[in-house]
């Protein structure tokens, strides 16, 4: 019997930076703000476009933390979108919105960890997690597409409801290489 | 040998008279010093004191200032903690809120760990690298003359605004606000927001 070609049709890609940006919008989260990363790219555009939402590049990362805890204080949401080499950068100052109990949601798109191709990008996508679970944070780690969209609902519940520090981590497995094509 | 401190004002006299009368003012204070200078002047519910997070002062101010457009919102922290915040300076230039202050009290050292000189009194201007950076409005200042510009400027001007008040080294008693950072936070949202924002 000659070969064929699969009858089942492939299923369209999973449009997950338009999904995070729904859950944003839904959570009432107004302040997004980033140290751009390729993985990130679509989900700020789309922000950029959102006249309710005010988005705002930082130097360095820990920037955001103060900035979301600042915020909080004046009664607004945000959300800090890094890649994960910047969460290093963000350890000292995770304090304030640990110690202060402030609600706070990060979304990271990972390097380091999944067929990476910079040696460079290795130690901290690996000290991801550790780093974060050594100052306490909650973290949602998401390898498959089909998942952002209820991980990232639930980490916002958690973060903006029960007033916890939560990152969800975007694996390279869904962001791979497409995203460096763009 | 560190040269000598260029401050000749004195860092209470200077944050009771910036707090005075404040009207609907918002502070963020830094840790170490300025934060007992603003307890010293009288705690108030809208100050927010860091304990920590060093270099993280300006970009708390920033977040509460695009928060809360219509109150004034005023940083007041020490040369140290602006220096390991300097790349702030430049975020908030970009992003240019018209209601946010920032006031460095600047001896000229890390008064917390021993009195260690820091950049400033080896020359670095925080009021020029503010400039640089896109702030429409600076100043220095050293006597009581400019120090009643600078604060004209802090409480009035169109933001961002950053005063560099060089003051003296001179001791001062420690005068320390709550350090809970929970309940800070929740007697600021409380006063600022009302009661169902900690409920």
């Amino acid at each position: 019997m000659a070969l064929t070609s699969r009858a089942v049709p492939e299923a369209p890609p999973i449009d997950w930076p338009s999904q995070i940006y729904d859950v944003l919008r839904a959570n009432a989260v107004r302040h997004v703000v980033h140290v751009p990363d390729a993985g990130h790219a679509k989900l700020i555009r789309l922000c950029q476009a959102d006249p309710a939402m005010r988005v705002v590049t930082l130097t360095t990362e820990e920037e955001g933390v103060a900035l979301i805890a600042g915020a909080w204080l004046g009664g607004v949401r945000g959300v800090l979108l890094m890649q994960s080499s910047g969460v290093g950068n963000t350890i000292n100052t995770l304090s304030l919105v640990k110690h202060c109990r402030i609600p706070f949601l990060a979304i990271v798109t990972m390097r380091g960890e999944w067929g990476e191709f910079n040696p460079w990008q290795v130690p901290m996508g690996q000290a991801t997690r550790p780093s974060l679970e050594a100052q306490d944070i909650v973290v949602y780690d998401v390898t498959a597409a089909d998942a952002i969209k209820d991980t990232v609902e639930a980490a916002a519940k958690l973060a903006f409801d029960s007033t916890q520090q939560v990152v969800v981590t975007i694996s390279q497995r869904i962001i791979g290489t497409k995203a460096f094509k763009d | 040998m560190p040269k000598a401190n260029a401050g000749t004002l004195d860092r209470r006299a200077v944050v009771k008279t910036l707090l005075s009368n404040r009207g609907d003012m918002l502070v963020v204070t830094g840790l170490g010093g300025t934060c007992w200078d603003c307890a010293a002047a009288g705690d108030s519910p809208f100050n927010f004191y860091l304990w920590g997070a060093m270099g993280s002062a300006a970009m708390v101010g920033l977040g509460l200032a695009l928060a809360q457009p219509s109150r004034r919102v005023v940083v007041v922290t020490g040369d140290g903690e602006m220096l390991m915040g300097l790349g702030s300076l430049a975020t908030i230039a970009v992003e240019a809120p018209k209601n946010l202050a920032i006031a460095v009290i600047d001896n000229e050292h890390f008064g917390e760990t021993g009195m260690q000189p820091t950049h400033t009194g080896a020359g670095l201007d925080l009021a020029a690298v503010a400039s640089a950076a896109g702030f429409p409005t600076t100043a220095v200042a050293t006597d009581d003359s400019s120090l009643a510009r600078a604060t004209g400027l802090i409480r009035e001007a169109p933001g961002p605004v950053l005063a560099v008040i060089k003051v003296s080294t001179a001791k001062h008693p420690l005068v320390m606000p709550p350090k809970d950072g929970a309940y800070l936070k929740d007697r600021f949202r409380e006063a600022l927001l009302g009661k169902q924002a900690v409920a």
